[in-house]
């Protein structure tokens, strides 16, 4: 799970058309990765079905100010490799899922549970508020979200800002912690589905069912919660809850082949009707033609209405299912989206996303090691600014003077830098960089840090698996190639939440990168009792040769003849021809 | 004298540069049993970037001198390596001195007690004649330049060397008798490494001596004279402690320091005995050994005293060797600053039983402990356990050798005196 609180900076970027929907969000990530054949670096929406992206809008009156659960499925929501939507406008969850979707593909376990929480409380009773916030959080949905400490804790300055209506907010109360070593899993699905109003009887929700969500390559949940106005006046503040699931099924490699689905068979269950509680409950599937030419996938059953956006750079266009328009469940009882290719796609390049990352580390040996950040930009000819938020636990020691920043081969410097250093067992290392990325280039940031050793207790049970090293952030405002319209906020307040899409140019992107595995040197834990003799023992000696020396007296010893026994011992010497004592 | 003292300064040198410029260096800056977390040239780096990233350098737990030690380097950064020869230099030459004058009273006093008669008629073989007493600071000087320890340590840039060079100038002011200048390198000392407040008994006592002033608790001279001394000392130590203050304007570095010296919370591996005691501790008692293996090096101080107030110089050398033993992160650079001072008593060593063997454990642990690094860290095929066995021997060892030698030198002097026969 991960709460992201965000701060209202003066110096960060802007949030386009947030005017009147800055607030704080507050909202549940937890992604679970099942292991899956690496598919290859960089792209993994290849095996993933590229059209058919589905989103689902449950409106409930019922909550003030609305509530959205939406599942994303396929790459659509993940607009190629490696992108993800930002933090603006509810777009946090969809961001944050699809960033993680795009390393879904990579078969590597991906449980990233991370907890963001802004109290607009007094000073010191900031920290206060977050223990209680995170441990009310974990109680709720059943994540080990207790363990969130000051070890794993940052106060980001630049990264994260207040989503809603806000005053404008300190990045001092502002709080950010992620547990990477978390999964997700179905207890973390039961009371995420017990916030929805209809639960998972109706609506959109029956098709949450836990064996097949779980049966995917990619799994997302997420909370949001910030403060919206009520009405076009915002005279009043009401606290609006967004909720967001998003599942990435790999159809064409667990199916025949072929990139065809349906509800049917991703979630073994068909949409019945729509939640009663709903105002809206909608069904979106991505239909946009990869070229000019005529369609060359259907949708059956024909949609109520086809919409078109240009979301994230890119046109796209929706087939939209309304379950609450009566014609829908003319003709059938139930509602299977399906989606059928009309003749087989030929091997067509993705798109690659204009902003993309990966994170590895490199070096051998339990002593050193190096993190190594690569950033690309594959915009032809716009060079935009990202900045990037690094957190590193303080058990790898991280040198800064170590940090390099190469980009075409030369030094690019910083604009803003904000470095935290580690204390031993009481915080992480923070690492904030605004970092110009050029037009059409890769940017590598490598630091190099030093493992350290820790004491016994403090290894988890299984050492040799290594310790996690969280995910870092990367947040830019990422022109598009097309120009955008200027779409209107308050007329689809949930659309545009669903499908991010802002002012003009550009959108606002954070990505998260894959999270670390390294290895520390461990000690022998069999061995408490046997290395405190030993140790002991060595001071013993120590002590006891300077005792003797510093107590030892002497004294005369007259030479004397012996006792008896002495005087024996001699006649037999000599009887046996050997000198006498 | 001074053309020998020249010549192996000049090889000395030669051999540092020779490897400064060639790929060892870095890996032996890279050797835990070289550069400990208090003095790498890594965090002394570290230090000053933080510092010019506009954050403190004791905010963090990486960087652990003392501000003294960053306003040095801040302005010296550019010529580091030849800093670091100078201190091995400096070092060097002032053993020198202090084992020459220290020869002389030495020499002196022998010939005092053989015209009164005090030696017994059969140790005519022991006396040391002037011819062999002439050579000892040259090979003082020889044996700290050229140890391979000390060379290490000094391509490594390990601050321990400034830390040698302090108590070097505090031994020779201290034989030389200006109780000033050897309070004021106590002091530095002191500041940069904690453990050399030891020091001040045998210091004491040496000038005491020097000054004919006897040791009685009675006596008011021996007050007054400890008194001064322990003035100027803490005066100095006050004085350095407020300039390191005024230098970045908070006192974060005493917890950073010092704290960090007392409360070990770094467990990185080295030569010492600490490291894998505290990783295998139970956090119940972690404090109350913590306790116990600081109380160990300060312990020792006052019972030498009484044992060995004849003879201050060598108290000051087992003194010396208790610290390097000791001590929470101890380096090979602190095993060579007493390893120098062997020379000084070669006439003792005959009657050393365990020499053999004290010298080959040390030289075959030398030569294990980067293999079974090696074999732990790297290759995976062996286990903290085989290296910790290493530290073991070698602090066996070395402690054989700091323990066995005051008994010697006690026996020695008895033998000499026939006051008392043992055994």
């Amino acid at each position: 799970m991960d709460a992201v609180a965000t701060g209202a900076g003066n110096n960060s970027l802007p949030c386009p058309g947030q005017a009147q929907r800055d607030g704080l969000c507050l909202h549940s990530t937890a992604q679970k990765q099942q292991h899956q054949p690496t598919p290859p670096l960089g792209r993994t929406s290849t095996a993933t079905p590229e059209a058919g992206a589905i989103g689902r809008q449950d409106r409930k009156r019922k909550w003030v100010g609305g509530a959205g659960g939406h599942a994303g499925g396929g790459a659509g929501a993940a607009a190629g490799s490696g992108a993800g939507a930002g933090d603006d406008a509810g777009r946090a969850a969809g961001g944050a899922a699809a960033a993680a979707s795009a390393r879904g593909g990579r078969g590597r376990r991906l449980p990233v549970p991370h907890a963001v929480g802004r109290r607009p409380a007094a000073g010191g009773s900031v920290d206060k508020a977050w223990k209680e916030l995170s441990n009310i959080l974990s109680g709720i949905f059943c994540a080990s979200l207790n363990f969130i400490d000051s070890t794993n804790t940052v106060t980001p300055t630049a990264s994260f800002k207040p989503l809603g209506v806000a005053n404008g907010t300190d990045h001092r109360l502002l709080r950010y912690a992620v547990l990477p070593r978390e999964v997700v899993c179905t207890e973390n699905l039961t009371p995420w589905k017990k916030l929805l109003p209809c639960g998972s009887k109706a609506g959109l929700a029956v098709l949450l069912k836990a064996e097949r969500l779980f049966h995917s390559s990619y799994h997302s949940q997420a909370v949001h919660i910030r403060p919206i106005c009520r009405d076009a006046s915002c005279l009043a503040v009401s606290w609006e809850l967004r909720q967001t699931l998003t599942v990435v099924f790999d159809s064409f490699t667990s199916g025949q082949g072929k990139k065809d689905w349906s509800l049917f068979k991703m979630f073994s269950r068909t949409l019945t009707d729509a939640c009663p509680l709903a105002s809206e409950s909608k069904v979106y599937v991505d239909i946009s033609p990869k070229n000019k030419e005529k369609q060359l996938l259907e949708v059956t059953p024909t949609p109520t209405s086809v919409h078109e956006a240009i979301v994230q750079g890119d046109k796209t266009t929706y087939a939209v299912y309304d379950l609450l328009s009566p014609v829908l469940f003319n003709t059938s009882r139930s509602l299977n989206v399906q989606l059928k290719w009309k003749r087989p796609e030929d091997s067509s390049e993705l798109s690659t996303p204009i902003m993309h990352a990966q994170r590895y580390v490199s070096g051998y040996g339990l002593q050193t090691g190096e993190i190594s950040t690569l950033i690309y930009n594959t915009h032809p000819y716009r060079a935009f600014p990202v900045i990037l938020l690094e957190t590193v636990p303080w058990y790898l020691r991280l040198y800064v003077h170590t940090l390099t920043i190469i980009t075409k081969g030369k030094e690019n410097k910083p604009s803003y830098m904000h470095y935290q250093p580690a204390q031993d067992r009481k915080r992480p290392h923070l690492l904030e960089m605004l970092i110009q990325l050029p037009a059409n280039s890769a940017t590598k940031i490598t630091i190099q840090f030093e493992r350290a050793l820790l004491k016994w207790t403090e290894y988890p049970p299984d050492p040799n698996h290594g310790f996690y090293v969280s995910s870092s952030v990367l947040s830019a405002l990422v022109p598009s190639v097309i120009a955008m319209k200027d779409v209107n906020v308050e007329e689809s307040p949930l659309f545009t939440s669903l499908f991010p899409s802002s002012d003009g140019s550009s959108y606002f992107l954070r990505l998260y990168t894959e999270p670390l595995l390294v290895n520390l040197p461990t000690p022998d834990f069999s061995m408490p009792y046997n290395v405190i003799c030993l140790t002991c023992t060595v001071v013993a000696v120590c002590y006891g040769s300077f005792y003797n020396l510093l107590t030892r007296t002497f004294h005369v010893e007259e030479p004397s003849r012996g006792g008896l026994a002495k005087r024996l011992a001699n006649v037999i010497r000599r009887l046996r021809g050997v000198p006498p004592i | 004298m001074a053309a020998p003292l020249v010549l192996v300064v000049l090889a000395a040198v030669t051999v540092r540069a020779a490897l400064y410029r060639s790929s060892l260096a870095a890996f032996i800056a890279e050797r835990v049993e070289v550069a400990s977390p208090l003095n790498a040239w890594k965090r002394v780096v570290e230090g000053l970037a933080l510092l010019d990233l506009g954050v403190s350098p004791y905010s963090g737990a990486i960087f652990h001198e003392t501000p003294l030690i960053i306003y040095l380097f801040h302005f010296l950064i550019e010529y580091a390596e030849l800093v670091f020869m100078i201190t091995d230099i400096l070092t060097a030459v002032a053993l020198y001195l202090a084992i020459q004058d220290y020869n002389k009273v030495v020499f002196k006093k022998q010939k005092l007690l053989i015209e009164l008669d005090k030696y017994a008629p059969d140790v005519a073989e022991l006396i040391r004649t002037p011819m062999e007493m002439h050579y000892i600071p040259l090979k003082v000087a020889l044996v700290y330049l050229l140890n391979p320890y000390t060379v290490m340590s000094c391509v490594a840039k390990s601050t321990c060397a400034i830390s040698n060079t302090v108590i070097a100038f505090f031994i020779l002011a201290t034989i030389r008798g200006s109780a000033f200048l050897s309070a004021v390198f106590l002091a530095l000392a002191t500041y940069q490494s904690l453990y050399p407040i030891t020091l001040f008994a045998p210091a004491l006592l040496y000038l005491l001596q020097r000054q004919f002033i006897p040791i009685k608790p009675k006596s008011k001279s021996f007050w007054l004279f400890t008194m001064q001394y322990a003035a100027l000392y803490l005066c100095s130590l006050v004085v350095v402690i407020c300039l390191s203050f005024f230098l970045l304007n908070s006192w974060d570095f005493i917890p950073s320091v010092y704290g960090f010296i007392l409360s070990v919370p770094d467990l990185t591996p080295n030569i010492g005995l600490f490291w894998y005691f505290f990783a295998e501790m139970f956090e119940h008692f972690s404090l109350f050994f913590v306790c116990v293996f600081q109380i160990n090096v300060f312990f020792y101080t006052i019972p030498l005293a009484v044992k060995l107030k004849e003879h201050p110089v060598f108290f000051m050398f087992v003194q010396l060797a208790i610290i390097s033993i000791f001590k929470s992160y101890p380096t090979v650079g602190d095993v060579a600053l007493y390893m120098a001072f062997l020379p000084v008593w070669s006439h003792l060593y005959r009657f050393l039983r365990n020499i053999f063997i004290l010298s080959c454990m040390l030289i075959a642990c030398s030569l294990l402990f980067p293999v079974l690094w090696h074999l732990w860290i790297f290759a995976g095929s062996a286990n903290s356990n085989f290296y910790y066995a290493i530290t073991l021997t070698f602090n066996i060892g070395q402690l054989l050798w700091a323990a066995d030698t005051p008994h010697v030198l006690e026996h020695f002097h008895v033998w000499m005196k026939r006051m008392f026969t043992s055994f």
